[in-house]
């Protein structure tokens, strides 16, 4: 329990880069000027900004840099480009979007279904995967956007939103990605596929939490969500956090290096302590597709015991990961992309994420595969069906 | 992560006679896998005292299910049936220093499970909730009888309490509105009786009075800040208590006085404190008869 924490929920946030809060500092003291200023202080500050929507246009391959609005983060962006859609598009009054995604987006496309929106959430099989047949036959004239997460943050599962983008473009429909997930973790070259609008969220790839970005194409009808100075080209109202700016800026030129490690290293450390799990542990399940998946990230289930004790148990060993058991959040019921994808009972309550990222060691993870094993045993000695299931079997 | 007490930690992480008693006479199972938590206890009971000699659970759940359940063991071992039985679900939850709301039903499942025991070893058959009194919540197979019994005992108000004591209305949510018609015939039934009808139910006996007990914590510390007002030549006084908002009223010099909302917050942070919960603290002025209906 002296042993150094081990950080295994880089989905939930990660720490800031070391590079980036050098980079921030000086924005917070000598750099204070106001980017719309036209003294030196706020030149100065414009500069760094400019240079900082390169960054991001470099890491998501946007032809432009003026693509590139700075928001608050994933949240805002999802918000801002649903709303827009229906706003450029005041006579459509349907969304397409999936059961999986992230409450930014479904708490809204519920808000809207109360103002009188049909939405559609297409389901997702055992795998977390969509079916495309049913999305074809959904698009039509009437839907102003379909908004589709590129990677599942509980699963990792990845959407072939690119494919999806083209269909939707085919079909005359906005196309919306919430990137959040995928951003910085799997290659992203946006210029050269139809996706309209993509958002993406800092503090997922080592910036700060409280910035993030939603990239608009060229040429795609937008209005903003915030209304008041004219900053971000009038799309996107408010004093720019420029200190965040400048690190997001920083994040993604980290992220474009470390994707090639992203892709191969962490891949290998995450396919080791899933493989580990599964030879050592008898009765366990990974959740999603396990062929189009975020490099990073592995969800076991761990039949019979319950995803709450496992994390507290983890967390006495000084290992952080997460759960989609109902216990952990307060509600009742299992995650709401478990239960889409309809996974057995005996294993809907014990499901454990694990997110890696590149700071996390070979060493780590062979320290949690010593630990997982024994709290399972454990829970399950406690567990009155386990031995019920060890007599059936 | 939960903010669990030390006891609820100790319990949960050092859990008291886990594991099968073999010579058990009498044996209590509540729960299932679907439902996300399972308790299976088990006892043995003295035929000649109905002493509970020993007792042992396995609970399939999170921290705090597995901490309630070593607890009731801890609790009934060396007592009567008797005794045993009158072992609410809140003494359970005294018992680890409280649980938090949401997770209280962890406790009542505990109550459900020896309930359910003693019932095996007299003979009887206990009825799982899916089949006594009408079922409410479909999700989690949750009786009337169940949330009423709960209901009485805690003292609970909202819907949104007896979801977390019973997880009843945590699933699908379409049982809240025969949650709440349960609510309104049991608050009708606390309604002071005429005196003389034989007839009138039992007014029923409460085990804690969490809304009384709050109040009068209020009044102490409100007390105690007084002789502080009292420096300044003003006064506080308690109109109202809703929930997590505390309605007060300033008088004298206080009222209008331009710190008041220094006055104010300090004495939220003191009875935030003293109630050891999040609660807000609303001023109310005095008002004509005529601006009432305008006022919260």
């Amino acid at each position: 329990m002296n042993a150094a924490p081990i950080y295994l929920d880089n989905n939930a946030t990660t720490r800031v880069a070391d590079e980036v809060l050098t980079a921030m500092l000086p924005y917070f003291t000598e750099q204070y000027g106001n980017p719309s200023s036209i003294h030196a202080f706020g030149n100065k500050v414009a500069r760094a900004l400019k240079e900082a929507r390169v960054q991001v246009q470099q890491l998501l391959g946007a032809a432009h840099d003026s693509e590139i609005i700075f928001t608050s983060g994933g949240t805002e962006s999802n918000n801002t480009a649903i709303r827009s859609a229906l706003q450029a598009y005041p006579q459509r009054k349907r969304i397409i979007t999936t059961v999986v995604e992230h409450p930014a987006v479904l708490n809204l496309c519920k808000a809207l279904q109360q103002q009188g929106y049909r939405v559609d959430y297409l389901p997702v099989d055992r795998y977390g995967r969509i079916d495309l047949d049913l999305y074809r036959a959904l698009l039509a004239p009437d839907v102003a956007i379909v908004s589709v997460m590129w990677a599942n943050n509980e699963t990792g599962t990845l959407f072939p939103v690119e494919e999806m983008a083209e269909m939707a473009r085919a079909a005359g429909v906005l196309f919306h990605t919430d990137a959040v997930q995928a951003a910085g973790k799997i290659p992203i070259d946006l210029k050269h596929t139809a996706i309209d609008m993509l958002s993406l969220s800092g503090h997922k790839f080592h910036a700060p939490k409280g910035i993030g970005v939603l990239y608009v194409r060229r040429g795609v009808r937008f209005h903003p969500l915030l209304l008041g100075g004219h900053q971000e080209r009038g799309r996107r109202a408010g004093t720019e956090n420029s200190a965040a700016i400048v690190g997001l800026g920083v994040a993604a030129v980290l992220a474009r290096e470390a994707l090639p490690y992203e892709m191969t290293a962490v891949k290998n450390l995450r396919d080791r302590l899933e493989q580990g799990i599964l030879a050592q542990v008898p009765n366990v399940l990974v959740m999603g597709d396990p062929v189009n998946r975020l490099p990073n990230t592995t969800n076991i289930a761990f039949e019979y015991i319950e995803g709450e004790a496992i994390l507290l148990l983890l967390n006495q060993h000084g290992i952080a990961a997460s759960s989609g058991s109902a216990c952990t959040s307060g509600t009742l019921e299992p995650s709401h992309v478990m239960r889409a994808m309809g996974i057995p009972h005996t294993a809907a309550h014990g499901t454990i994420r694990f997110s890696l990222s590149r700071f996390n060691t070979e060493a780590e993870i062979d320290r949690v595969l010593e630990v997982v094993p024994e709290i399972v045993r454990k829970l399950r000695a406690l567990s009155p069906f386990w031995p019920k299931h060890q007599e059936a079997a | 992560m939960w903010d669990y007490s030390e006891k609820v930690k100790d319990h949960f992480f050092n859990p008291r006679n886990a594991g099968v008693l073999d010579d058990a006479n009498a044996i209590g199972e509540v729960g299932s896998l679907a439902c996300g938590d399972a308790l299976k206890l088990m006892l043995k009971i003295d035929p000649i005292s109905e002493r509970i000699l020993d007792a042992r659970f396995q609970t399939y759940g999170c921290g705090s299910a597995i901490a309630s359940s070593s607890a009731l063991t801890e609790m009934i071992k060396g007592k009567t049936i008797q005794e045993a039985l009158a072992i609410t679900n809140q003494d359970i939850a005294d018992y680890l220093g409280g649980l938090p709301p949401e997770k209280m039903h962890c406790s009542v499942m505990g109550r459900e499970a020896l309930h359910a025991a003693i019932a095996n070893y007299r003979g009887e058959s206990w009825h799982d909730d899916h089949d006594e009194g009408t079922l409410i919540c479909k999700c989690f197979g949750v009786s009337s009888r169940l949330i009423e019994e709960t209901i009485r005992a805690n003292g609970l108000t909202t819907v949104e309490e007896v979801t977390h004591y019973t997880k009843a209305g945590g699933g699908c949510t379409s049982c809240r509105t025969a949650i709440e018609e349960i609510l309104a015939r049991i608050a009708s039934s606390r309604e002071p009786q005429p005196a003389g009808k034989e007839s009138a139910p039992a007014a029923p006996v409460l085990a804690t009075r969490p809304l009384i007990e709050k109040i009068r914590r209020i009044e102490q510390e409100l007390a105690a800040i007084r002789p502080l007002l009292a420096r300044d030549h003003g006064d506080v006084e308690l109109v109202d208590l809703q929930g997590q908002t505390i309605y007060l009223r300033l008088t004298g010099a206080c009222s209008g006085c331009q710190l008041e909302s220094i006055t104010l917050s300090s004495i939220q942070a003191r009875l935030q404190k003293a109630l050891g919960e999040r609660v807000r603290v609303v001023p109310v002025r005095e008002i004509s008869p005529a601006a009432a209906h305008c006022t919260p």
